[in-house]
């Protein structure tokens, strides 16, 4: 059988011509794929966030009972307000093993991460399930107005220690 | 009939039944072979299961977690694995009947014969497509959609769980820390697949089923599928309720089942359980975790060398130093799978080697 003949390459356009041409062709391609890219980085900063802020007057201290967990600002700020005799502290709604965000349960009284089943106590120590520590503490204090304020930007980690920060417990007297 | 019920519930607490699917590997792989794979015992199973689910259906959550669209093809799943692998040991057995009298495999001849890929294997390509459409099309329409809630941040549902095939990824997290179980452990499944060829060059095996012929691979991957697989995603999927808590199938999903789950780390074990340095655990956390770490660099290092010496001699033999340690590695990697498991489960065991300070908890 006679091999298959390929068609003759076309008269007039040299090697020079050829590879110029696919030079042009591949810049053009990195080019609109570099301002495309561009653009889509551009996503990643958005003008304005809709997230709420990050601090927060949280009320009164004696709109809260004492040994109760308050889920009021659970859905806006990803908080919960703990008061026990001493005073109050602000846990972290994010369970420390991957994230989800665990249901308190008050006939038990505690967290349950819904997930892989962590709990943690009311004072956020983890004691079941696979979170390898402690839900997190945010700092508390009380402002001039008597209200208490709410700084989500610092967080208290038990593991490191920093649960002993005055800053992470607002003392009532 | 309670007590039917009760005692199929306690079978299938996590520990028993790992250990009753354990045993069936066991036995159907290396006692029952035969007697598995006759035509009447797959038919005798597939129907036993099929009137197992009937029957169970009389109960109210088992019908409400069985029938949940998102777990009808789970359902179906386990009627077609059971008839995949015992396909697979239909085959196997008479070819291994066949070897050991000395004749060649069953389809030997058939193997020999070449046909063309037109019409004949796109023909049969097109009429699967136009099955596997029509069943897609089908169910579809008669199994609505399980939409939930839109998405919100401070509210997960409960139970959350992930697409039905990666429960078996989810059931692992629940006895490792994040970037073992999410990170590690699911590349070292890749890179183990992907390693095979490369560590595995036995021709035996090739184009036709036998048993006899590669015992320990078709026993690693059977146990990997079948039992850290798809035994973890039946748990996911049946047994796992509202608070990731492990329910009986008989059991109500109850929002509020108390377990005492209460975990307790190597190091906790360690310095309270025998009382030294005054029960109390040192401040610096390589003291704390020296039995955990010594426990885990010895089960890395020591491990392959012990299967070298003992278990895996012949495989090292064969395969020389480089693939024998990749091999072992990666076996030694899929033990620490069920060896955590079963410590959580029986001793209540959280991590070997517990370190948050740096995020290391093994």
């Amino acid at each position: 059988m006679p091999l298959p003949s390929f068609p003759e390459a076309p008269e007039g356009i040299s090697r020079r011509t050829f590879i110029s041409w696919v030079t042009v062709g591949w810049a053009g391609f990195t080019a609109a794929m570099g301002t495309g890219l561009t653009a889509v980085g551009r996503l990643f900063f958005p003008n304005i966030t809709f997230e709420p802020p990050q601090q927060f007057k949280a009320g009164f201290p004696t709109e809260y009972a004492v040994n109760k967990v308050d889920e009021r600002f659970k859905k806006k700020y990803g908080v919960w307000v703990v008061r026990n005799e001493k005073g109050i502290y602000i846990l972290s709604t994010v369970c420390t093993h991957l994230g989800c965000t665990p249901n308190w349960l008050e006939g038990e009284s505690k967290f349950k991460c819904p997930c892989h089943g962590s709990g943690f106590y009311s004072t956020g120590i983890n004691f079941e399930g696979p979170a390898p520590r402690p839900l997190e503490r945010f700092k508390v204090l009380l402002s001039e107005d008597g209200q208490i304020y709410v700084d989500k930007t610092l967080k208290f980690q038990f593991e490191k220690g920093q649960w002993n920060d005055p800053s992470s417990f607002l003392e009532l007297a | 009939m309670n007590f039917i019920t009760d005692a199929i519930n306690t079978l299938c607490r996590p520990a028993i039944l790992f250990t009753i699917s354990c045993g069936v590997f066991y036995l159907v792989l290396f006692k029952w072979r035969e007697q598995f794979s006759q035509k009447r015992t797959v038919i005798a199973l597939e129907l036993g299961m099929l009137a197992f689910i009937l029957v169970s259906m009389l109960n109210p959550t088992f019908k409400d977690v069985v029938t949940k669209p998102d777990n009808i093809p789970i359902v179906g799943m386990l009627f077609l694995v059971l008839y995949f692998t015992w396909l697979y040991f239909h085959k196997a057995v008479i070819n291994d009947n066949l070897i050991a009298q000395g004749k060649d495999v069953e389809n030997k001849a058939e193997a020999k014969q070449m046909t063309y890929t037109w019409p004949d294997l796109v023909f049969s390509e097109f009429i699967c497509t136009i099955v596997v459409w029509c069943g897609l099309l089908l169910w579809s329409i008669v199994l609505k959609a399980p939409l939930e809630e839109p998405a919100n941040p401070v509210e997960t549902p409960n139970p959350s769980k992930a697409p039905w095939y990666f429960l078996g990824l989810q059931e692992m997290l629940v006895y490792f820390d994040p970037w073992l179980a999410g990170v590690v452990l699911p590349t070292l499944i890749l890179v183990g697949l992907i390693l095979v060829p490369y560590i595995d060059t036995n021709p035996k095996g090739n184009g036709y089923y036998t048993f006899k012929d590669r015992k320990l691979a078709i026993t690693t991957f059977l146990f990997g599928f079948l039992i850290l697989w798809l035994l973890l995603i039946v748990y996911g999927t049946f047994l796992r309720g509202p608070n990731w808590n492990f329910f009986g199938p008989y059991e109500v999903w109850d929002l509020h089942k108390l377990e005492f789950l209460k975990n307790v780390n190597l190091s906790e074990y360690f310095w309270r359980g025998l009382g030294i340095n005054g029960g109390k655990l040192p401040d610096n956390p390589f003291i704390r975790e020296w039995l955990g770490i010594v426990l885990t660099i010895g089960y890395i290092v020591v491990g392959p060398l012990l299967l070298k010496k003992t278990l895996m001699k012949p495989l090292f033999d064969k395969l020389g130093a480089p693939r024998f340690y990749i091999t072992a590695g990666l076996f030694l990697m899929m033990a620490s799978l069920p060896i955590k498991m079963i410590l959580r489960w029986v001793i209540n065991l959280k991590y070997i080697v517990a370190m948050p300070e740096f995020f290391f908890n093994i």
